[in-house]
């Protein structure tokens, strides 16, 4: 029988296998790049190379003058995990900044969805009234579907998805999530 | 307006790249031509300032790009064709990203017109590189290649240095365009590496270094690459606390093997008096190091007791594997004078007469004993014997990877820096006899010898014909157990001895072999005959391979078995057969 300690569970191996207890938490980073080329593949490359998770990722190019893009990220990991991606991220050549606005408490976070609903009669008017609870906009309508847009921050819109679930929900397209600080003070 | 016929700026891509080589004060290149690389090529046959080493298969461009830079501190340079030529590079590229080597690798690339084609000779050199660079560029525009060779040296040089790729596309090399001398606006603006140590963290570490009872100095290779300064400091630091000192297997030389505090390297095959005081400190200084897994063996175990300080140019490094208590970003030069300085003002020198007392008693266990033989030559004796037989001469080693490396950092006493050239984080079979050729280019009159093994030597051999070609007279001083003896190891300790294609049926004949390329063989089977072999390898001044016969069962100790602390080594004369199965008990009871 082996016992039920770490190092007897070890498999034959040249390396400690180490198991990780530490609860994971999620954090929103902020990274400020250069728009360059590649930038992109080396933010991906680095989470997939290293084993870091991604939950969601936006990127668009925010001033074209200086070639700035600002890309969002949302990542799980252990605190270690976390400060290292962090690290690991600021390291790299076209990485101007990393702010983990999970850390600054002061964070907007928003994410925007279209949110396809096919029905009819009173499974219609329902999805309609929570759209409207929700300040949902209908950008689309035919007789018998509906497209609404939602923004909000993740957990609205996934109630918002949930609701419409068995209201006849087809097919949802989501941003990805973006955040900005808030008070006078840029990144 | 100027006439831009008779402005000495203008000129091809091709001509850009070798302008660069010379203006960043290149003087020798490796490398191997090829369809993409043409127009360069053409340009280095109408100059004489760079001299370029044709080598036999882009790897061993690669890495002796990286023993030429590891032995000068100088960035080493490979220019490869696209295709092949580039994916052949990636070995060293990797090599050199984990051992933190600066060296800059210019690829050819299909015509940008070709790009994405799948042209003859086409992969993603880029997408292929990116992981294993420091940082890389494709240059579509031929004036932005100035720039770009400028950036490239600059980021491989400073900071935590490492490699660099600069993908070219031959439409590029023919385009003329404008170039311009290295500037400091060819640089990114968001890449500016931190070199200077936060005060307050420096008093901090001081006052824990001055209150230290049983303290340590872990040092690796970042020592060295910050450059003589920072070694010059260490021993300064060494000397001034009068603290133990041990080093990683990257930063053997910054503190002399023969010095009073050495305590033999760390780690999976370190001493036992370096790992019990790494194990039992209150203070553990480490400078330019990484925690790396084959140091730390288990974490939760490692260095349970001790305040630990950590000073790193590269913020990654901190709190990666292992929590410190003082992190301090920046040059370990720097820093290491600015923490002797406030000690030498403000501290007095620790008493460590006790600890020492202790550290004593762990070294009168002599865990690097093994036993001699007349019959047979133990490869721990080999390497004692190149050493006397080097020692007060101008050396570099060079090695492969396996046992013999591990004997080589255990046995082979370094004084100085930049000495000792070894593939430490990726681990690459067939390093050392390409970097031999490296450092030999760049120290044509000094004793450069690879102690290789069998099967680690076989696998960049056709380099062998470069040392001929260019009369570098490298000294290939192979281990022949007839094993690859390392693999062969960790099967007897953990797979039940089942030696699943870990030994070699058909060896060459290394002493034919070497004079089939042109060099001189030797080959030694017994004891008696060893020191004289050597001194006659070490006068031949053509390459050599030294078919060195050893003893083909011997095991590589002191050993932290897998999973177990600093203090749960395995030693010498404890590795009979049932106190190794009861080490590796975990293992066992899996096979």
């Amino acid at each position: 029988m082996l016992s039920k300690g770490t190092i007897m569970n070890q498999p034959a191996s040249a390396y400690f296998i180490e198991e990780r207890h530490d609860p994971n938490e999620t954090h929103t980073l902020s990274v400020l790049v250069q728009n360059e080329p590649g930038v992109l593949a080396r933010v991906i490359g680095l989470f997939s190379g290293r084993g870091y998770n991604i939950e969601s990722l936006t990127v668009s190019e925010t001033e074209s003058q200086k070639h700035l893009s600002r890309i969002t990220i949302v990542t799980t990991g252990t605190p270690m995990v976390i400060e290292q991606i962090k690290h690991q991220l600021d390291r790299m050549i076209p990485v101007y900044r990393v702010v983990d606005m999970t850390l600054t408490k002061r964070a907007i976070e928003r994410e925007l969805a279209m949110v396809k609903v096919r029905g009819q009669g009173e499974h219609r008017v329902e999805a309609l009234r929570l759209a409207d609870a929700f300040r949902a906009r209908v950008i689309d309508a035919t007789t018998e579907s509906f497209v609404f847009e939602i923004t909000g921050n993740t957990d609205k819109i996934n109630q918002f998805i949930d609701l419409m679930r068995p209201l006849g929900l087809v097919e949802v397209s989501r941003t990805g999530v973006a955040a900005i600080g808030r008070g006078p003070e840029g990144m | 307006m100027s006439d831009k016929s008779h402005d000495p700026n203008q000129m091809t891509g091709a001509a850009m790249i070798v302008r660069a080589l010379i203006d960043h004060g290149v003087t020798d290149i490796f490398g191997y031509p090829g369809g993409a690389v043409l127009p360069i090529y053409d340009e280095i046959f109408q100059q004489s300032e760079v001299q370029h080493i044709l080598v036999r298969h882009e790897q061993g461009a690669g890495h002796a790009a990286e023993g030429y830079a590891r032995s000068t501190g100088k960035p080493g340079v490979a220019l490869v064709t696209s295709g092949p030529g580039a994916t052949n590079m990636v070995t060293p590229l990797t090599d050199a990203l984990m051992d933190s080597i600066p060296l800059v690798c210019i690829s050819g690339q299909v015509p940008t017109h070709l790009i994405g084609n799948d042209a003859f000779q086409e992969c993603d050199t880029v997408g292929i590189t990116r992981p294993c660079t420091k940082h890389n560029w494709l240059v579509r525009d031929v004036n932005d290649l100035a720039k770009v060779l400028h950036e490239a040296f600059y980021v491989a040089t400073t900071g935590r240095p490492g490699p660099v790729l600069v993908d070219v596309p031959k439409d590029v090399q023919f385009a003329t365009g404008t170039y311009h001398p290295p500037r400091k606006s060819d640089v990114h603006r968001s890449y500016a590496p931190r070199v200077k140590g936060d005060a307050t963290q420096i008093r901090k570490a001081v006052s824990l270094l001055a209150n230290a009872k049983r303290p340590v100095i872990y040092s690796g290779g970042g020592v060295i690459n910050s450059g003589p300064e920072a070694t010059k400091l260490l021993r300064e630091l060494v000397e001034v606390t009068g603290f133990p000192i041990t080093s990683t297997l990257m930063g053997l030389g910054a503190y002399p093997a023969s010095g009073k505090s050495w305590l033999g390297m760390l780690g999976m095959h370190g001493t036992y008096e370096a790992n019990m005081t790494m194990h039992d400190c209150d203070v553990m200084l480490c400078v330019g190091a990484r925690f790396d897994d084959r140091i730390t063996g288990r974490v939760d175990a490692f260095s349970p007791n001790s305040k630990k300080i950590h000073i790193d140019i590269d913020p990654s490094s901190i709190n990666k594997n292992i929590r410190v208590d003082v992190p301090i970003i920046g040059d370990c030069g720097n820093i290491l004078g600015d923490i002797l300085q406030v000690f030498k003002a403000e501290a007095k020198k620790p008493d460590v007469k006790a600890w020492w007392q202790q550290i004593t008693q762990w070294r009168a266990r002599n865990s690097l004993y093994y036993r001699k033989s007349n019959d047979v030559i133990l490869p721990q004796h080999a390497i004692q014997s190149l050493f006397e037989a080097t020692r007060g001469k101008d050396t570099y080693i060079t090695t492969e990877v396996g046992q013999h490396q591990m004997w080589a950092a255990q046995f082979f006493g370094f004084e100085e820096p930049h000495r000792w050239m070894t593939s430490g984080g990726l681990g690459t079979m067939g390093y050392g006899l390409p970097a031999a050729v490296g450092v030999q280019v760049a120290h044509p009159d000094s004793l450069v010898i690879d102690i290789a093994g069998d099967a680690s030597v076989q696998m960049t051999m056709q380099e062998m014909s470069t040392a001929v070609q260019y009369e570098l007279p490298i000294k290939i001083f192979i281990l022949n157990n007839q094993y690859m003896g390392m693999v062969r190891q960790w099967q007897q300790l953990l797979h039940g001895n089942r030696l699943s294609h870990s030994y070699s049926e058909a060896l060459p004949d290394f002493v034919k072999l070497a004079e089939a390329y042109g060099g001189v063989g030797f080959q030694v089977h017994k004891p008696g005959d060893l020191d004289g072999a050597i001194q006659e390898m070490i006068s031949v001044k053509r390459p050599v391979l030294f078919d060195c016969r050893v003893a083909a069962l011997e095991n590589c100790f002191p050993m932290i078995p897998s999973g177990k602390a600093h203090n749960e080594m395995l030693l010498p004369e404890q590795a009979n057969d049932e106190a190794t199965a009861k080490a590796f008990a975990g293992g066992k009871a899996l096979v």
